[in-house]
């Protein structure tokens, strides 16, 4: 169905440890993963599913680490990525980051969270809070409390365990937003999207039942309230706690929620709404003697809102020197690293436009390396604010305690994927 | 956790004592557990096996986690396995996971010792502590030793029963696992069962991990019918869905997706019940969904409004696949290619989601790319061209090669745009960059080639950039170019003389194109070029090793040497048109891939069967077929990619073509040409006078033929192997009362076999002449021609009595019957069963290859009435020996009915008699190679049961003559 087995390997391809889920395979066909990895590095290629004889190797990368599963089924690959990048982030709640050392320094631990993670290549349990009541680091004494299996693994409810309190009962909402933006070097927008997240920290006692309420277009019109300002939502994905059916069926986003922090829903939206920061660009490149940039930025919101921390990395070719810069606020910084340039500034109010110039000198012998037209990219956030316009409108909390809660929420549009190509 | 970290160090030491003590001693200073330098392997063995043996608790766990710190490193450290077992029964539930992480590793390399380890596995197994049996049980199904593994079978089979899911979830699994190294065991136990009963668990994770186990099971033996999915399993699995974790989700929604509901209606509903989980936040949630619904979708009625509904529904969640993580972006791209081949509606307005962006990983951008040329059309054509102008001066090769192409492909592919595409590849020739300018050349090619006599304006700008090509891709298509447009081109023979030079070191594709180019030079401009044909002829047909070259340079030599008018009308003869969709994948593969989806053959667009060992000869899946409202016949809209343009014709297939009939095709030649070719690859002997239609008679051929179903692969006789008994089983109630017995028609070569092309058919005598009935059925989506086919030497020598007829190319979807007489004079070869009869059949495609079954009773000659005296006489004459008998269940007809149904089919009565209300019918059939048949039917009346004897010298014939009277009795 999926995996035979998983590896996890460092940069040079050695295993630092493995896990034999369904020995029909030779552990030792993993050695042919680097060199197909180099070849096909030398060739430019890439891809991230690579073959030797029967053999697949299915593979993500994470910073120093490779997390390869082996098949020679005809395994679900959509599961067995999704359940690689389910692995990264167990592990990263356990050991904080996962990395080479946090993999030696805790052996014992990896290998308990791999043999309970998956069984027979069937990915289990991977709920890393659930996980943590019965796969801890400290070693247990059988007869004086050694964990049970927490009825939550394999209850209905598998997210949140029972019994859980806390003296005072709260939740805490994050509506991020992210604009997603590509603009070609004519100027006229490709694509726009935005792409929303609603983050929950949840700070409740026992089980509590949470009913959301959001300003969704599709649940006015089935209520019969159209004048209201609503949004469509173009498509929404939920956390696992969240009872699909009774959404599919009213729209009504109910759930129980997991403790702490998670994601509750992500959603997406295509409506075309004006470029927040718009940037206009010139960038004249004489040969032999120098780069000129003309930059100029606009902020197309209310004014009542407000851009924090904005950078705009502008590329340049690899090879300038001696930069200098003139800007009408803000600060300017050259990143050799980069080859790019980037226009901080800390706070960019509504319905303003600054500019920014810059000038770089080129060496007299062209480099023969060819180089991509690189897109200007944004970052921004705006708080206390959405793009879309989408509003919670009420979470309400009952739990049979009966206990009042406070629900907070906080709005925030940022960038996301925010690209400008130029020419 | 830093006291964990000195494990490692320990076994880091022990790894450096492996090199030259030299360097021991430069890092030994620095080191604080010196001890371990010192010593050799062999020592540190010992001294970890002293510790193991330790009275104390703590270093005996420490000792372990040193062993297992080196198994991790890859140390060989199985000489412990008797001390390590040793440490199994402990209180400490870490040291235990040790323990057994270490017989999982080593249990194999030991499997003798390893049996120390089932007493604790068993008392395990019922420890009061549900993660110790869950542990014991899972560990136990991943020792895979054959002598332990019945031991296993009572603790495992308790805790399947266990009050606590998480270990009846576990034991789930186990049942999978012991599948898998013995199978006979898990079904004599009576494992399978309890799986099965643990679908209708309480616990949705339980739920999810017996579908899980049996559908593991059910894969590797396909034909167990484990999963036998019925409504009522099906409203289990889609309540559990509901409940279970995310991957349960998975398992269920994939074991769905095996299931064909009754019709339109369970269909509905299923779909309306999986809808929801394409919110899910996990991708492989989504697209196993997705399948579901991809699949189902098929049997609801198009003008159904549910139909509508649910198409929307797909493409907001395929899209946002699309924000997912690169890995999980790439294999969604690529079932969304198989998606928009299948049903291009639902994505045709999201072509913008597919824009590349800079950051994207190069495997990403290259799939993005492909799927926007299936979505281009004429409305959205211009925003589509516009980008890949853009990605068309990026600096990443491949990237930007695939861009030219994909302009090209508009071209050809949206009319309107042609011009536009024509000049924007104009520009980026212009840009002198020699990959892009050499690509440029190879689409102008295909464009010239689909709109004739319209932008042969650019030859000149082409011509310029001659010397830069270096591709073989490229200058062959320039090559073409020139010789396909050499009157308008004055110094033709000047360009094509340059290629000349250096004939022997170009590439056959090379070679080849300049061949024909300069023969079509010649044609169109005789006088100047004489000596340039001849010059190219010899280098093609003296100097060259390449039989190709050298056949299709003696071709020219004749057809130019012989008739000059016949050799301008097959060399310049007007080509057919090119197809718009070059690389649509056949219809019959798609549909495979679609029940697919997310799966490795939905990435790598190849079935299973093509990558996953074993899997030959298991059942293909199949889309549902429509059933309900009964409009019969419905092809697919897989034509009108992307709507929009006006009523077009379907797109044709190329399929990609090895073989050698393939390769002769690709290039221009005219079908003619391609006969001869063959001809005379085949017969050895250049311009054999038999052109095109009669193969048959050639006995080069009939060898060639005779020699291939040899390799014919096995899983080909699946559809065909049921046999006779499949054969007549069918078709029951079509009574023909007298006259021969003709089997119903089956089909002996599915189209997934043949490219597309389907055949089915059945044998009849009529009027004393063997006749094959066949039907071709064109199921791919391009023309079909130059049918012709052959046997290989059979049983009873049966050979075509003629060519194939069909005369009228074959057009998708077009269905042609064809009776082909055959004879009885072929070569002999005895089969097994005796009846088989392997055949080729040849189009304009491949070479196809099937096996079928006829009935004997077509071998039954119409003067097989024997003279009773003889008849009598044979009868004694004939050894007992060679007399078998046999029952005939289940038929009610009486003697005389019986004998009058026989003689339909050439079996003659000679004699009757009664005794004790007991009708013996002697009979004789004669078969067309001589051989006698002798028969005594026993028929009692009331009796439904007949016994037959039959007497023959030939034995071996009386099978299947018994299961002729079997088949003509019973319809």
């Amino acid at each position: 169905m999926s995996a035979s087995a998983i590896f996890i390997l460092d940069l040079k391809g050695k295993v630092l440890i493995s896990r034999n889920y369904m020995g029909n395979m030779d552990m030792n066909k993993v050695d042919h993963f680097m060199p197909i990895m180099m070849r096909m590095e030398e060739d430019a290629d890439s891809s991230p599913l690579v073959t030797h004889g029967s053999a697949h190797f299915l593979w993500i990368k994470h910073r120093n680490l490779y997390l390869v599963a082996m098949t020679k089924k005809n395994a679900n690959a959509a599961l067995v990525y999704s359940f690689l990048y389910k692995m990264v982030e167990v592990f990263k709640e356990y050991f904080k980051e996962l990395e080479e050392e946090s993999i030696r320094d805790n052996f014992v631990t990896v290998y308990e969270l791999m043999d309970e993670v998956m069984d027979f290549g069937f990915p289990q349990t991977t709920d890393s809070k659930i996980l943590q009541e019965y796969i801890t680091q400290q070693g247990h004494k059988l007869d004086v409390g050694a964990p049970r299996p927490p009825a939550t693994v394999t209850n209905a409810v598998s997210w949140r365990s029972e019994g859980i309190k806390y003296r005072k009962n709260e939740v805490f909402m994050d509506v991020i937003e992210s604009v997603n933006l590509l603009v070609s070097a004519t100027g006229s927008v490709l694509r726009s999207e935005i792409v929303g997240s609603i983050k929950l920290k949840v700070v409740l006692s026992g089980m509590p039942e949470l009913r959301l309420g959001l300003n969704d277009k599709v649940l006015f019109e089935i209520t019969g309230r159209e004048k209201s300002k609503t949004v469509e939502l173009e498509d929404v994905k939920f956390h696992q706690c969240v009872r699909l059916s009774r959404f599919e069926n009213d729209r009504t986003i109910s759930f129980i929620p997991p403790d702490g922090e998670s994601e509750l829903m992500s959603y997406r939206l295509n409506t075309t709404v004006k470029p927040l920061i718009w940037i206009e660009s010139v960038i004249e490149k004489f040969s032999h003697s120098r780069v000129e940039i003309k930059v100029k930025a606009r902020s197309q919101f209310k004014s009542r809102s407000t851009a924090n921390n904005v950078a705009i990395m502008v590329p340049v070719p690899s090879d300038v020197d001696s930069p200098k810069f003139k800007t009408s606020t803000g600060s300017c910084k050259y990143l050799p690293e980069k080859s790019a340039v980037q226009w901080n500034i800390k706070s960019f109010p509504g319905g303003k436009e600054y500019m920014m110039r810059a000038h770089f000198g080129l060496p007299s012998v062209e480099s023969t390396e060819l180089e991509g037209r690189r897109p200007i990219t944004v970052n921004f956030e705006i708080p206390y604010f959405t793009v879309s316009g989408i509003q919670v409108r009420y979470l309400k909390i009952i739990e049979k305690s009966g206990y009042e809660a406070l629900p907070w929420v906080r709005y925030i549009t940022q960038s996301g994927d925010y690209q400008l190509r130029t020419n | 956790m830093k006291w964990r970290k000195k494990y490692f160090s320990a076994c880091f030491y022990l790894f450096l004592s492996l090199v030259p003590l030299q360097e021991n001693r430069q890092f030994g200073s620095k080191m604080t557990d010196s001890k371990y330098f010192t010593t050799t392997k062999k020592g540190e063995i010992f001294e970890l096996k002293a510790e193991l043996n330790s009275d104390k608790k703590e270093k005996k766990k420490e000792a372990v986690k040193k062993v297992i710190a080196s198994m991790t490193v890859g140390k060989d450290v199985s000489a412990l396995f008797p001390d390590v077992v040793n440490c199994m029964q402990t209180d400490n539930l870490e040291l235990k996971k040790l323990v057994y992480l270490y017989l999982m590793n080593y249990a194999k390399s030991q499997p003798d010792m390893a049996i120390m380890a089932v007493n604790t596995f068993v008392k395990d197994c019922e420890d009061p502590n549900p993660l110790i049996r869950a542990l014991a049980v899972r560990t136990m199904g991943c020792i895979r030793v054959d002598k332990i593994t019945e031991y296993l079978c009572e603790p495992l089979r308790k805790c399947l029963k266990d009050e606590d899911p998480y270990v009846r979830k576990t034991a789930a699994v186990c049942v999978a696992k012991l599948h898998d190294i013995n199978a006979q065991l898990v079904e004599d136990q009576g494992f399978l069962d309890t799986l099965k009963d643990l679908i209708s668990d309480s616990n949705p994770m339980v739920v999810a991990n017996a579908v899980a186990a049996l559908s593991e099971i059910a894969e590797s033996h396909p034909n167990s019918n484990l999963l036998d999915l019925n409504p009522q399993s099906i409203n289990k699995l889609l309540t559990a869905l509901n409940e279970c974790t995310e991957w349960g989700q998975i398992f269920i929604l994939d074991c769905l997706a095996n299931y064909t509901p009754r019709d339109d209606r369970e269909s509905q509903s299923i779909c309306e019940r999986v809808t929801p989980r394409l919110s899910h936040a996990n991708s492989a949630v989504v697209l196993s969904a997705v399948k579901v619904l991809m699949k189902f979708m098929e049997m609801l009625p198009k003008d159904l409004d549910y139909y509508g509904t649910l198409l929307k529904k797909l493409a907001p969640p395929l899209v946002t696949l699309l924000s997912a993580e690169p890995e999980l972006q790439y294999v969604a791209l690529r079932n969304i290619n198989l998606i928009v081949q299948k049903r291009p509606e639902i994505l045709k307005h999201e072509m913008k989601v597919f824009f590349v962006k800079y950051n994207d990983p190069i495997y990403v951008k290259l799939e993005k790319l492909d799927i926007m040329i299936r979505l281009a059309s004429q409305a959205n054509i211009a925003q589509v061209l516009a980008e890949l102008k853009e990605y068309a001066t990026e600096v990443d090769v491949d990237f930007v090669r695939k861009a030219v192409r994909a302009i090209g492909r508009c071209a050809i592919k949206v009319e309107q745009s042609a011009e536009r595409c024509v000049s924007t590849l104009l520009d980026l020739i212009q840009t002198k960059v020699n990959y892009v300018v050499q690509e440029a050349i190879v689409v102008i090619k295909d464009i010239f080639r689909k709109y004739p006599n319209k932008y042969e304006s650019v030859i000149a700008t082409l011509c310029e950039n001659l010397d830069s090509l270096d591709e073989p891709e490229a200058r062959a298509a320039m090559i073409w170019i020139v010789g396909e447009y050499a009157e308008r081109i004055d110094n033709a023979d000047e360009l094509l003389e340059s290629f000349l030079e250096g004939f022997h070191d170009e590439s056959t594709q090379v070679q080849l194109q300049l061949l024909t180019a300069i023969v079509k030079l010649f044609l169109k401009k005789p006088t100047e070029t004489q000596e340039l044909v001849q010059q190219v002829l010899s280098l093609a047909t003296q100097d060259s090793d390449n039989p190709d070259l050298r056949d299709r340079g003696y071709i020219y030599w004749r057809l130019l040497s012989t008739d000059p008018v016949a050799a301008k009308e097959v060399v310049l003869a007007e080509k057919p048109l090119i197809s718009e969709e070059t690389d649509l994948i056949e219809p019959t593969l798609l549909e495979e891939l679609i029940c697919h989806i997310g799966t490795l053959a939905s990435v790598y667009h190849k079935p299973p069967s093509a990558f996953v060992e074993g899997s030959r000869g298991v059942m293909h899946k199949r889309l549902p077929a429509r059933t309900g409202s009964g409009e019969g016949t419905e092809c697919p809209d897989v034509g009108n990619a992307a709507g929009g343009s006006a009523p077009e014709a379907a797109p044709s297939i190329i399929p990609s073509q090895g073989d050698l009939l393939g390769d002769l095709l690709n290039l221009d030649l005219p079908a003619v040409l391609c006969n001869i070719l063959i001809m005379s690859k085949l017969n050895s002997s250049l311009l054999s006078p038999q052109l095109g239609g009669d193969i048959g008679g050639s006995p080069a051929m009939g060898a060639g033929f005779g020699a291939a179903p040899t390799v014919m692969p096995a899983s080909l006789n699946a559809p065909v192997g049921g046999g006779l008994g499949d054969l007549f089983d069918l078709g029951g109630g079509v009574g023909m009362p007298m006259g021969a017995y003709i089997p119903p028609k089956t089909v002996w070569l599915p189209a997934m076999k043949a490219k597309g092309l389907e055949i089915s058919g059945t044998f009849a005598r009529r009027a004393g002449v063997i006749q094959m009935e066949l039907v071709l059925t064109n199921k791919a989506m391009s023309v079909m021609t130059d049918f012709a086919i052959q046997f290989n030497r059979n049983s009873f020598g049966l050979a075509p009595a003629g060519p194939l007829q069909v005369l009228t190319p074959l057009g998708p979807n077009q269905t042609i019957e064809v009776s082909l007489p055959l004879s009885t004079v072929g070569p002999v070869m005895k089969m097994d069963p005796l009846n088989n009869l392997q055949v080729a059949v040849k189009n304009n495609i491949d070479v196809f290859y099937f096996s079928c079954q006829y009935p004997i009773s077509m071998l039954f000659v119409e003067d097989g009435k024997m003279e009773r005296q003889v008849f009598l006489a044979t009868w004694k004459d004939i050894p007992n020996d060679n007399e078998s008998q046999f029952q005939i269940q289940d038929c009610h007809l009486n003697s005389e009915a019986a004998s009058n149904k026989l003689q339909g089919s050439n079996i003659f009565t000679i004699a009757k008699r009664t005794v004790e209300g007991q009708d013996m019918l002697y009979m004789s059939i004669k078969l067309s190679n001589g051989i006698w048949v002798l028969a005594e039917l026993k028929v009692q009346a009331g009796n439904p049961n007949y016994t037959i004897s039959l007497k023959c010298r030939a034995p071996e014939v009386s099978q299947c003559v018994f299961q002729c009277y079997e088949a003509v009795l019973k319809n």
